[in-house]
């Protein structure tokens, strides 16, 4: 026995339930980091042994062999044979199978069981594969692979304490692995392998019975030639609305508590430099983003109710040939919807992808996808300048508007991509090749737990960049302080004011005014931040306490044009303001070539269309 | 007769399959899902609108979707499984 915590990973192929085992096995205490030098999320957890002893466990990429067919699985592999850098070997496996697609899944069970590390299977979603009509005979498997098989059904916490017993039963054993040559003898001995987990599948399998196929019914409805896509498209808008539709409430509590805040930060503190820091500054500043969270989570809800009832890969299938026509597949689909939740996560899902021209395309085209963070800006736009009116059958003017803007993205992208894959990424065949899984219901515990994991990271970060960059700005606004006599504005006066009215003469073309040339420079951090910027500068201009109080939107309302607003929404939909996607692209591409050129096509992009909005809306008297 | 060309719902062996005609990746990945010369294979359903392309395969218990070229490269038994 060593004296460092033993590390035991979870393996497996995709759709075997591992991530639902993972979280049922270490409950909410994970962490989520990424593997050094690669975007592959690696996630952690603890775990305690029947006898108290505490073990790791390390939820691995899903993959269908060892030899790797995409970025995802060749971490996998590399973990597995204990040469990924930065990660030790795991001291034990866990395997996890799905118990009703054994055919496949013990093919790669017999790779991994040739590495000889110490290993448990988990016969997984058992229930699932008994609803299916299917009978098992787990021991038998277990004398046929010889390593123990413990039946588990991971979402009602089945087995789990069985497979912990057995966990730490081949822990205690010495481990001899090996894996010399072991990758050439899995290439030449594929075909034996397959026949192997055949005849295994076949033994094991002691008793079938049809019955109803409630995936394949579901199939013919969500995959129908015109059926599907209408239901496709009709779930994205219902998932837009929703957006603005149910946050309203939660929104309206934040603001409340914000404003609480505020009254309390007025009556306690005297008016001067502590009280200005304190309200403009910080409250303003970090409560502007914090509104958001609602939209924010609401977004990450639906995309998670897609992937983890399997809808997810149907949507691949539905967009495929119109993703075709630009030259891209159906599993660019997935990395880019994500994208819509965030751009970094979307980013390091094109892993999935295995045509890495098609991976290259996504990636350079994954900040059109409006991202959450647009979100806020979003918000505060339309919420200022567009009005709250139905235009029939319970559809809001301002949830179109929004919708609007996520289609600009959308065909962005699209032409992009279109651009693209005949110039600087062209030249691959595409290809769509994938696995759709049966349908589940999603366990509520599981997206709670990711809901809250994702609400958690917003809140850091708006705890430390937006924190950091609000204060940053508001030193810049305050400092150095205008003459009372001189009229001028104080945030323009200051350093922050003379920096932006620089950068103005190069967006005043497209419409910008000096407030926003200055929100620009932060918003490259985190792109809320532009709303947050926004607020801390007017609500420093403001000296008249009342007026301070009223929001951003009708403080906005009284400032800009119609045409500014739109141009500023025109602006926000391309350009590509968020430095951790710049370093992800550049992590994922391996050097700064591909993501300067994204920096730079946005740029121009963006530059563009604000213009082209701009004028064309001065033209129609907005101006 | 090419897995293409299958109507829905025959199931049918699969005789051989043109791996020459696909990049080694992507052969990798049909053998990953399952698809191999002897298996069963069963079209389920067919792409959107006009295109009618990709297509659903029932590959042994997992169901797989592909493009109508790869499935063009399938070659499967004349005769009903």
């Amino acid at each position: 026995m060593t004296q460092t915590t033993p590390l035991v990973a979870l393996v497996g192929n995709p759709n075997a339930g591992k991530s639902a085992l993972f979280n049922a096995l270490t409950g909410a205490r994970q962490k989520i980091a990424n593997y050094p030098g690669v975007t592959v999320e690696r996630k952690s957890g603890r775990l305690a042994l029947a006898d108290g002893r505490p073990i790791e466990l390390v939820d691995l990429p899903g993959a269908y062999s060892l030899i790797p067919d995409s970025l995802d699985e060749q971490v996998t592999r590399n973990v597995v044979l204990g040469t990924q850098a930065g990660q030790r070997r795991p001291d034990a496996l866990v395997i996890v199978v799905d118990a009703a697609n054994l055919d496949n899944h013990l093919r790669f069970t017999l790779e991994l069981i040739a590495l000889d590390l110490p290993v448990v299977v988990a016969l997984n979603m058992l229930d699932l594969a008994e609803r299916d009509g299917l009978q098992l005979d787990a021991e038998l498997l277990s004398a046929e692979l010889g390593v123990p098989v413990i039946p588990t059904v991971a979402v009602r916490k089945r087995g789990l304490e069985e497979l912990a017993v057995a966990l730490g039963d081949v822990l205690a054993k010495p481990n001899n692995a090996s894996s010399d040559d072991l990758l050439a003898r899995l290439i030449t001995d594929r075909k034996a392998i397959t026949a192997q987990a055949h005849k295994l599948a076949r033994k094991v399998v002691v008793g079938e019975t049809a019955t109803r196929q409630w995936t394949r019914i579901l199939d013919s409805v969500l995959l129908h030639p015109v059926g599907g896509v209408v239901i496709l498209f009709g779930l994205l808008f219902i998932m837009f609305q929703g957006v603005f539709a149910w946050s309203e409430a939660p929104i309206g509590w934040i603001e409340g508590g914000f404003t609480a805040l505020t009254d309390a930060a007025n009556a306690a503190l005297p008016p001067g430099i502590i009280h200005s820091f304190v309200v403009d500054g910080v409250i303003a500043g970090v409560g502007a983003v914090v509104v958001f969270l609602p939209q924010i989570l609401i977004l990450f809800l639906f995309i998670q109710l897609l992937e983890s009832t399997g809808y997810m890969t149907r949507a691949a299938f539905v967009m495929d040939r119109m993703m075709a026509a630009v030259g891209l597949s159906g599993h660019s689909f997935i990395p880019l919807l994500s994208s819509f939740a965030c751009a970094i996560p979307g980013i390091m899902a094109t892993r999935t992808i295995m045509d890495q021209k098609d991976r290259l395309t996504t990636i350079l085209i994954a900040p059109l996808m409006t991202c959450s963070a647009r979100l806020p800006v979003y918000t505060v736009i339309i919420g200022a300048f567009i009005p709250a009116r139905s235009i029939g059958f319970g559809v809001g003017l301002q949830g179109v508007v929004l919708f609007g803007l996520y289609m600009a993205g959308i065909i962005g992208a699209m032409l992009a991509a279109l651009l693209l894959k005949r110039t600087v990424t062209k030249g691959s065949t595409g290809s769509f090749l994938i696995e759709m899984p049966r349908y589940q219901l999603p366990l509520i515990r599981d997206i709670a737990l990711s809901l809250w994991q994702r609400a958690w990271l917003f809140m850091r970060r708006a705890g430390t960049i937006i924190f950091v960059s609000t204060i940053i700005l508001w030193a810049l606004l305050t400092f150095p302080k205008a003459p009372a006599d001189s009229g001028i504005p104080q945030s323009q006066y200051s350093v922050a004011g003379r920096i932006a009215g620089a950068l103005e003469v190069v967006v005043k073309p497209i419409g910008f005014n000096r407030d926003i040339a200055l929100a620009l420079i932060p918003a490259m951090a985190a792109r809320e931040v532009a709303v947050s910027a926004l607020a801390t500068t007017y609500a420093i201009d403001e000296k008249d306490e009342v007026k301070q109080a009223s929001s951003l939107g009708a403080k906005l309302s009284g400032k800009w044009s119609m045409a500014t607003a739109l141009a500023f929404l025109a602006w926000f939909v391309f350009a590509p303001q968020c430095i951790s996607t710049i370093a992800v692209a550049r992590r994922e591409t391996n050097g700064w070539r591909w993501p300067a050129f994204m920096v730079g096509y946005l740029f121009a992009l963006a530059y563009a269309a604000a213009g082209i909005t701009y004028w064309t809306a001065v033209s129609f008297g907005l101006g | 007769m090419q897995l293409d060309q299958l109507p829905l719902r025959q199931k049918r062996r699969v005789t051989s399959i043109n791996w020459a005609a696909m990049p080694t990746s992507e052969g990798h990945r049909l053998r990953s899902l399952g698809l191999d010369e002897g298996v069963f294979v069963e079209p389920l359903h067919k792409g959107i609108l006009f295109w009618r392309d990709p297509i659903a395969v029932r590959v042994g218990r997992m169901t797989i979707a592909l493009r109508r070229k790869v499935a063009a490269t399938i070659m499967c038994a004349e005769e009903p499984a």
